[in-house]
């Protein structure tokens, strides 16, 4: 099958766009009384919870010890994101057309770099959440910082925090492995 | 050794049980303490949910009880018709409109019969209805937020005992007037009862449209005490039963006057000849003022409204609209069974029940078979119509529930029992007895045309506990009980006290009602005159000697926390909006001094509590729902300078506010 490379890559760079379907991101917090944990999702291009209020909800929590209230609209991530994935979306298309499987490669390790540098910065974001406290907040635990786990669960205080990512990163997935893919069977073709 | 002890004392203690459980002679009872496991078959371990909900009257608390089958155990008090602090019912400037009526503000009543709103004769879930018996008032209330929203008084009525009882598909909820009374009211002598007091049949439109319900008609009927009533379902849908006692019509010593006659009337009301009545015009237009109190959920605010006139039908002029079925011994409950065929009369004074035969009454109706007719309304022939008597060996029966498997259950208040008879032999099955004096009893479903499970719990709700609990005082505690009636035998699972009289319940699988719960209220859809949705626009203002203060409460601040600038003599509204988007969130406001109530403001919801400080000082206010870590914290201050003061109206939350 001669088009097999470039319909993977196509596929799996248009499969990037996906990520404005499901969250790519999940952060549940988990304590007595709250049985059903409360969930806050990271889109690509938003926040939001299981329950309309959820963000309220974290907030009002978070501000006992003194954490900034978390804004969607003074994110700046959530407003370049979005560009960054539509941008590799589109240049991945065209890459697929223009059929050359170096570009494909320089892609896929950029979207790595990229997914990285995400990572890195959701991190960051992470950090200063948990460490840039309220010096008058009611609540202060000394040498107690509220960062998240990035990957995996964390006691914070009365609440469990657990953090793993979501059905949106599956797609962010797909695009690098098929990239990859695309590549090798393309040189595979092309040794033949 | 200790275990022997132990082992003997068990032994003691369930035979003394054993033995209070067969105290009405039949040798059959069975104690809490059973072989059948009586305590496993009501035991709902820490975390589990009921499998029932259980509505039940607050009898003269006003009020409506929830309880969760079978456990027992008290979910939620409903305010209704008698003002409640612990909410603020009745006393927030929002639900005062709910208890208004033409004989002003009436913040007390006494409640009686809780009924499921009803879709193809089963219970919907959606409404529960419920009569004021004192102050003649019908309540809605609604079953996503288990709160009152809607309250219709009902004119030309005195004493509201035969109501909601609401038709199959709630087309109609019903009202009979227990007293007769002159109608239209009017000065006259008691003594001359006879020739001008006069009863009346309600019909109530709107039970399934919220906001929307209103006096449909009403029928001018004999100046007798119309009871309790029922609506058919199924072949006799489309008919209303009401019972009767005093056809005597004495006005004095009615315990004896009016216990004369051998037989009293069960009235059998045709509401669709009535409707065609209407239609046609043969009315006539009464004078008559009532109010209609509706409670809207996004302006979170009841309005009364004032309304005149009503359609009257006259039975006279209105031939085939009511019929009378002699029903011997002063006629308590009216019980129509699952299949709609059977109208079972509870003569209250009597040992025997009369069922009568809804074919055999359109027949005789058909036949003509009247014995005489009274003001325009055929008295049928009694054989002609009679279906049945149960001999049932009790005394005084008053009320009958049925299950889906072809049984029907009566209550006996004089000889405090359950009695279970067939409705294809009338014969007694099994009987058991209450504790004790049992008035209404109540099988989930067991009104409508289908039973929940086929009838697997009963509850009787009984006047007298005298040694059932731990004594309290000269006031003793009205109670429920629990049968479980699955099996060919009754058997008593569990006692429990009740709010008031628990004068009548309903209940409902809980799989109706769980799902559709509001958790909170959107603050988007919040139409409140004076809501505040974030704290930005908190804010005091003056207009004469009123001060309007727009506040918000969220975890753990109300804002503004200092008002300074309120003088004595202001009449001080607190419009509070708890900006909370949470599940069981709700905060209280509570002001020193304040000479109404508390407010308990459900997150997304505006309410306002009127203050008028007497005298100058500082008045601490606070947050009296327990909400957060921080919930003592939850308070603020308002400064109260005397009348000719000339300190600035201000107000501020941390270093936000007026910057006056």
């Amino acid at each position: 099958m001669k088009y097999m490379p470039k319909i993977i890559f196509i596929i799996g760079a248009a499969a990037l766009l996906g990520t404005f379907l499901a969250p790519i991101w999940r952060i549940t917090l988990e304590a007595p009384q709250y049985p059903q944990g409360v969930t806050m999702y990271i889109w690509i291009n938003k926040l939001d919870g299981a329950e309309r209020g959820t963000l309220q909800n974290i907030n009002i929590l978070n501000h006992y010890v003194g954490m900034k209230m978390i804004e969607p609209e003074s994110i700046p991530e959530l407003k370049y994101f979005p560009k960054i994935i539509i941008g590799m979306a589109v240049m991945g298309v065209l890459f697929g057309f223009i059929n050359n499987k170096k570009l494909w490669l320089t892609w896929g390790i950029a979207l790595i770099l990229l997914g990285m540098l995400g990572i890195y910065d959701f991190y960051l974001w992470e950090y200063d959440y948990g460490h840039n406290l309220a010096p008058d907040a009611p609540i202060k635990v000394p040498g107690m910082a509220y960062q998240p786990p990035l990957f995996g669960t964390k006691m914070l205080l009365n609440f469990n925090a657990i953090s793993y990512p979501h059905y949106g990163s599956i797609f962010i997935g797909i695009a690098m492995i098929f990239s990859f893919l695309a590549f090798f069977l393309k040189k595979k073709q092309e040794a033949r | 050794m200790k275990s022997m002890k132990l082992i003997l004392m068990s032994l003691t203690l369930g035979s003394v049980f054993l033995f209070s459980g067969c105290g009405n002679g039949d040798g059959k009872g069975t104690g809490a303490i059973g072989s059948s496991g009586a305590a496993e078959k009501v035991y709902v371990a820490p975390g589990e949910l009921d499998e029932y909900y259980q509505f039940f009257s607050g009898g003269f608390s006003g009020q409506v009880t929830v309880h969760g089958l079978p456990s027992g155990r008290l979910l939620k008090t409903i305010p209704v018709f008698a003002t409640d602090g612990e909410k603020g019912y009745g006393f927030n400037e929002e639900t005062k409109p709910m208890l208004m009526t033409t004989f002003g503000f009436v913040p007390w009543d006494d409640a009686h019969h809780p009924k499921l709103s009803q879709t193809n004769g089963e219970h919907d879930g959606n409404f529960l209805f419920i009569n004021g018996n004192n102050t003649p008032r019908v309540a809605r209330i609604d079953l996503t937020t288990f709160e009152t929203t809607e309250i219709i008084q009902i004119p030309n009525t005195a004493g509201l005992h035969g109501s909601p009882y609401p038709t199959q598909n709630s087309e109609y909820l019903v009202a009979g007037t227990r007293f007769s009374v002159p109608i239209p009211q009017e000065d006259v002598s008691i003594d001359t009862y006879k020739e001008n007091f006069k009863g009346t049949f309600t019909f109530i439109s709107g039970g399934q449209e919220p906001g929307k319900m209103d006096i449909a008609f009403q029928i001018l009927v004999p100046g007798y005490d119309y009871d309790l009533a029922t609506s058919g379902k199924g072949p006799s849908h489309g008919w209303t039963f009401f019972t009767s006692y005093n056809v005597e019509q004495e006005n004095t010593l009615k315990e004896k006057y009016a216990s004369q006659y051998d037989k009293d009337y069960i009235a059998a009301v045709n509401w669709k000849k009535a409707e065609e009545y209407i239609a046609q015009g043969k009315f006539k237009e009464w004078p008559a003022e009532y109010y209609h109190n509706f409670y809207n959920d996004k302006t979170h605010t009841a309005t009364a409204t004032k309304k005149s006139g009503v359609k009257v039908l006259i039975p006279a002029e209105c031939p085939g609209l009511v019929y009378y079925l002699p029903t011997p011994k002063s006629p308590h409950g009216v019980d129509v069974n699952p299949t709609g065929e059977l109208i079972v009369g509870s003569g209250k004074l009597s040992a025997d029940l009369t069922v009568h035969s809804f074919a055999k009454m359109l027949a005789a109706i058909e036949a003509e078979s009247f014995d005489q007719e009274i003001d325009g309304i055929p008295v049928l022939n009694f054989e002609a119509i009679v279906a049945g008597t149960v001999a049932s060996g009790g005394l005084g029966p008053l009320h009958t529930e049925f299950d889906g498997r072809g049984n029907a259950y009566t209550s006996f208040f004089i000889s405090s029992e359950i009695v279970k008879w067939s409705t294809e032999t009338f014969e007694v099955l099994d009987r058991i007895p209450s504790y004790y004096s049992i008035g209404h009893l109540s099988i989930p479903g067991g009104g409508s045309m289908k039973p929940w499970e086929n009838g697997k719990y009963m509850i009787s709700m009984n006047k007298i506990t005298k040694d059932r609990y731990l004594p309290t005082g000269p006031e003793l505690a009205h109670s429920a009980q629990l049968y479980d009636i699955s099996g060919d035998k009754m058997e008593l699972l569990l006692d429990f006290p009740t709010m008031g009289e628990p004068h009548y319940a309903q209940g409902i699988l809980a799989s109706k009602i769980i799902d559709r719960q509001v958790k909170f209220f959107p603050l988007e859809e919040n139409e409140h005159t004076y809501k505040t949705l974030n704290e930005k626009d908190t804010r005091v203002e003056r207009d004469g000697n009123e001060v309007h203060i727009y506040a918000t409460m969220i975890r753990s601040h109300f804002a503004p926390d200092n008002i300074e600038g309120v003088k004595v003599g202001d009449k001080v509204y607190f419009h509070v909006t708890n900006l909370e988007q949470d599940w069981d969130v709700p905060h209280g406001l509570a002001i020193m001094g304040a000479q109404n109530a508390e407010l308990l403001i459900m997150p997304g919801q505006t309410e306002t509590l009127l203050w008028e400080p007497l005298t100058p000082g500082i008045f601490p206010f606070y947050c009296s729902d327990f909400c957060s870590a921080l919930h003592q914290e939850m308070q603020g201050y308002v400064r109260v300078s005397p009348a000719d003061s000339d300190v600035k109206l201000s107000w501020k939350l941390g270093d936000e506010g007026s910057g006056n």
